[in-house]
């Protein structure tokens, strides 16, 4: 059997894919990998689809041991993988032989890295995707992060694809997170419901990282963004990305695992390729706004998507 | 001219498109027909559609349709929907059980409106309910249309648990919580259906923009439904509705 066995979960370890399209009409969030440039590259070093199901890892890894010959691929955040007493390196493909054991020795760079295995995580199919939704126990393994006794099933590499050459991601295209993160925007969908004063607070204030942040979001510290009459409208749609201000003039940045709905102004949304620096912050760090136009958001898009395609094929 | 349709990016993979500024019947109707046209109709690139009280959240992929492509598909579809509706709305009804150990609050929800309960069970089952969108949880309904005579605060201290099916009123607003949930809202009653189940497919029994009728059963009848529900023999009781409201 290609099985992986949790010996350890580490923080907050769940399987995800891209996410679930098609249900948040029904309340159910979009979940998937918080880092989806990582995933995906992880995934295409092991000739996997980009999209198949992997493990994210939080902060404190798990310790995981590979009960078949396997190859994976470790993306994301650095968070030190050692493979049987041997530090490896991140980005690229390593063969692991049959009852070796992964584990991590902490967060270096980063705080979510990812656990690419050739074949793909095998757990059901819950509404279209393989991803983990904790709060409601929908997908993922039983619904749940990883836990001690786990044992994860990997599905068999299509016969038709050859085991990938040992290969990694160019050393100019690897991401470093350090600890200060500029995340560049939209403005809107609700930018009006701010006062020039609001918007020139959230543009040009450097904000820090609370304790507070999950795959929902994070709440962020800094100076208040001043609102024209308030902070509620009429609950409307919320996205990954969107910065949402309630009442205190705090911002939040919704993730993955947000909610469909919401009630509150959302001044920005951050553009999809730096969403992953965001997902690999953690408490202290800093964050700055810098707002861009549609047509550069799609530009960083195009870019980050020629990185991609120089790893097909 | 009508500043409506309004189109808004959402970053650079969704945008809203609002048809109007506060929560109305009508304007809600529209975006149900809009979010049912774009499912009926395919648009290239689309993603998923999420219809809320006065605004639709369109997710799309930028690599396969431009922002100007897309909302100008999305405005022409908008134009061509007319003033009525493209489907008639459903309307559900809903088995529920009042008061007693499953609807503990219903004596606090008589109380603060000068009621009695009987009355506060008449006055609920007496409405049909549109929903106007889903969210807050999996199948959680957002209804309109219910009574102010029936309008409670939320409890001061929110309940740590409130059971799958539950039946409750906060404010001026009535919903059922379609999975165990923490929460304040004041429970008058349950229902034995199964409002969200991930492996069935669609999940829900009620899709945004049906409209609900609560049934008063007593608790031989609640056994019975739940009993044909567990035995796969239950179908809800559906009918479609005429034309404009």
């Amino acid at each position: 059997m290609r099985t992986i066995e949790v010996i350890k979960g580490g923080a907050f370890s769940t399987v995800q894919d891209m996410g679930r399209y098609g249900y948040q009409r029904y309340g159910v969030p979009v979940s998937g990998a918080l880092d989806q440039f990582a995933l995906r590259v992880g995934n295409l070093l092991v000739g996997n689809e980009e999209g198949d199901a992997g493990v994210e890892t939080t902060f404190m890894g798990p310790t995981l041991k590979f009960h078949f010959s396997a190859t994976i691929a470790i993306t994301g955040g650095d968070l030190s993988p050692v493979l049987d007493g041997q530090r490896i390196p991140g980005w690229t493909t390593v063969s692991v032989p049959e009852g070796s054991t992964l584990s991590f020795k902490g967060p270096k760079d980063g705080i979510r890295s990812y656990v690419c295995v050739r074949g793909g995580i095998d757990v059901p199919i819950v509404m279209g995707s393989r991803s983990t939704f904790t709060r409601s126990q929908i997908g993922g393994f039983h619904g749940r992060a990883l836990t001690t006794g786990d044992m994860v099933p990997v599905a068999d590499p299509d016969s038709d694809t050859l085991q990938p050459a040992e290969r990694s991601l160019a050393s100019q295209d690897i991401p470093r997170y350090n600890r200060h993160h500029t995340l560049h925007v939209t403005m809107g969908p609700q930018d009006d419901a701010f006062t020039a004063a609001g918007i020139d607070t959230f543009l040009a204030s450097t904000f820090t990282v609370t304790p507070m942040f999950d795959r929902m979001g994070y709440r962020l510290d800094g100076p208040v963004i001043q609102h024209k009459k308030g902070a509620d409208i009429v609950s409307d749609g919320t996205s990954r990305g969107a910065v949402q201000v309630p009442g205190s003039g705090k911002p939040i940045v919704l993730l993955a695992d947000c909610g469909t709905t919401g009630g509150y102004t959302k001044i920005a949304t951050v553009i999809s390729t730096d969403l992953p620096k965001i997902a690999q912050a953690q408490p202290e760090d800093t964050v700055a706004f810098r707002a861009v136009s549609l047509e550069e958001a799609h530009r960083a898009l195009g870019e980050q998507e020629a990185v991609i395609a120089s790893l097909r094929g | 001219m009508s500043q409506y349709p309004r189109f808004l990016p959402v970053g650079d993979r969704a945008l809203s498109i609002e048809l109007g500024d506060s929560i109305s019947v009508v304007t809600n109707r529209r975006v149900h027909g809009l979010s049912r046209e774009i499912g009926r109709l395919g648009v290239r690139g689309v993603l998923d559609v999420v219809p809320t009280y006065r605004s639709l959240m369109v997710y799309y992929d930028p690599r396969s349709i431009s922002y100007a492509d897309l909302t100008s598909r999305l405005g022409e579809m908008e134009g061509s929907l007319g003033d009525g509706e493209t489907v008639a709305p459903k309307l559900v009804e809903i088995p529920a059980l009042y008061g007693g150990e499953y609807g503990p609050d219903i004596g606090d929800v008589a109380e603060h409106n000068g009621v009695s309960e009987a009355e506060v069970i008449e006055i609920h089952s007496g409405a049909d309910y549109l929903v106007y969108m889903m969210g807050f949880l999996p199948g959680f309904p957002y209804l309109g249309g219910m009574s102010e005579r029936i309008a409670t605060p939320r409890l001061v201290t929110p309940r740590a648990s409130i059971p799958t099916g539950s039946v409750a009123i906060a404010e001026r607003q009535t919903g059922i919580y379609p999975v165990e949930s923490p929460g304040g809202w004041r429970i008058i009653g349950r229902t034995p259906i199964g409002l969200f189940d991930p492996g069935r497919e669609p999940p829900v029994e009620i899709e945004p923009g049906d409209y609900l009728r609560f049934v008063q059963v007593d608790e031989s009848e609640y056994a019975d439904v739940q009993s044909r529900i567990r035995a796969g023999t239950y179908s809800l009781v559906t009918r479609q509705m005429g034309g404009a409201r």
